[in-house]
């Protein structure tokens, strides 16, 4: 449950970045087997690109994309905050990298399909 | 004049009736919510529904003010699970669907009902090189400041802290890691780094560099969002960080 303290855009900020992180270091492991397959198992390694085309792994890559970009556009966000001089549009920073990420996971989607 | 008695001068009971108000009770770990129907008045804060309920209620309620004008820093509690300075908060803007729950601060271990033990919270103040080191004597003329300066408008920035723990109280850091010094120490070690009169500016940023110091912040923000006096912890920390890496070789690298 979210706290009655946390609810502001700045700690959902935090949160969708620390879930992004955990989420893509999920899902590397399986993404260098899957590239591993590439040297190992060339024949699997193409069904397994057949596969990719499939709508429904077109839309969870979709949703990978989103979670790369925010976590890029997050750490940039971060970088920025502790080492440039300090900015009072932190939520307008924070707004931008979602409103970015958005943008190219919907590029992603439109050039995949 | 005695609080009760400006009470007294103004109609108890306006038209609104009343409220429901939760209290936590207990000691320490221990304790519950108790409810009280405390009278709406048209001007009212959280510390006069606290101080209505010991007064008029309840005398053995515990709880901590002191100046009632947002000076001392010792009123704040946990509102509607938000930590807020109580004397300075009104009624009308906390209630949510009418009532109100205030709880003792969160992060800090409850002495008790609503009185937290602030002990851990102003050790940490000095673990951080809270303290002034002055470089210069009472003998030694009045050294003078340039308030122009960065240095200076960055302490300056910082400087208003009244102690009140709220920004501890609302640190998701401090209650992960129960060794992080939090905002307002480091708030304070900030203003001291850009002090120029001060002379322990290698000591203060050793103390805050390492575990639980400033590189243990996560920039959530909740801290300078919940500050009742508008600073900004998480600026001051963002550059306890960038001078703790300017100088690496403190950590043996
Ligand atoms: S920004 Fe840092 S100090 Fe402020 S609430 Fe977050 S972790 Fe705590
Ligand atoms: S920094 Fe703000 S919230 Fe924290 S103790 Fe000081 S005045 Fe209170
Ligand atoms: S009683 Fe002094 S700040 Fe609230």
């Amino acid at each position: 449950m979210i706290r009655p303290h946390r609810s502001h855009p700045l700690w959902y900020a935090f949160m969708l970045h620390r879930l992004s992180g955990l989420a893509l270091a999920l899902f590397l492991p399986f993404h260098f087997y899957v590239l591993s397959l590439a040297l190992t198992n060339a024949a699997r390694f193409g069904s397994f690109i057949e596969w990719v085309h499939h709508p429904l792994v077109v839309v969870a890559e979709t949703g990978l994309v989103f979670l790369l970009a925010v976590h890029f556009f997050g750490g940039l966000r971060l970088i920025a905050l502790e080492f440039l001089p300090w900015t009072s549009r932190q939520k307008t920073l924070a707004a931008f990298a979602l409103a970015a990420s958005f943008f190219i996971a919907c590029a992603f989607f439109l050039s995949a399909i | 004049m005695h609080i009760r008695e400006a009470w007294k001068d103004e109609p108890l009971v306006s038209n609104s009736g009343t409220m429901k108000v939760s209290v936590w009770r207990g000691q320490g770990d221990v304790g519950q919510f108790e409810e009280f129907d405390v009278p709406v008045l048209d001007n009212q804060t959280i510390l006069d529904v606290v101080s209505w309920i010991q007064q008029e209620s309840d005398p053995t309620l515990t709880y901590r003010f002191a100046c009632r004008v947002g000076m001392c820093g010792s009123c704040a509690m946990m509102v509607n699970g938000k930590p807020r300075w109580t004397c300075r908060t009104h009624v009308k803007k906390v209630r949510k669907d009418g009532a109100i729950e205030i709880a003792p601060l969160r992060n800090l271990p409850v002495i008790k009902d609503l009185a937290a033990d602030m002990t851990e919270f102003f050790d940490k103040w000095v673990k951080a090189e809270g303290v002034f080191h002055p470089s210069k004597t009472r003998e030694d003329p009045i050294e003078p400041i340039n308030h122009e300066s960065n240095a200076r408008q960055q302490a300056s920035a910082a400087i208003e802290c009244i102690n009140c723990a709220v920004c501890y109280a609302a640190c998701d850091s401090v209650s992960s890691n129960s060794d992080y010094l939090g905002p307002a120490a480091l708030n304070r070690a900030w203003t001291l780094v850009n002090d120029e009169r001060d002379s322990a500016a290698e000591q203060r940023l050793k103390a805050v560099s390492g575990d639980g110091g400033c590189h243990s912040c996560h920039s959530h923000q909740s801290c300078m969002n919940y500050c009742p006096n508008e600073l900004n912890p998480t600026a001051s920390i963002a550059g306890l960080k960038r001078e703790s890496v300017k100088n690496l070789s403190w950590w043996g690298w």
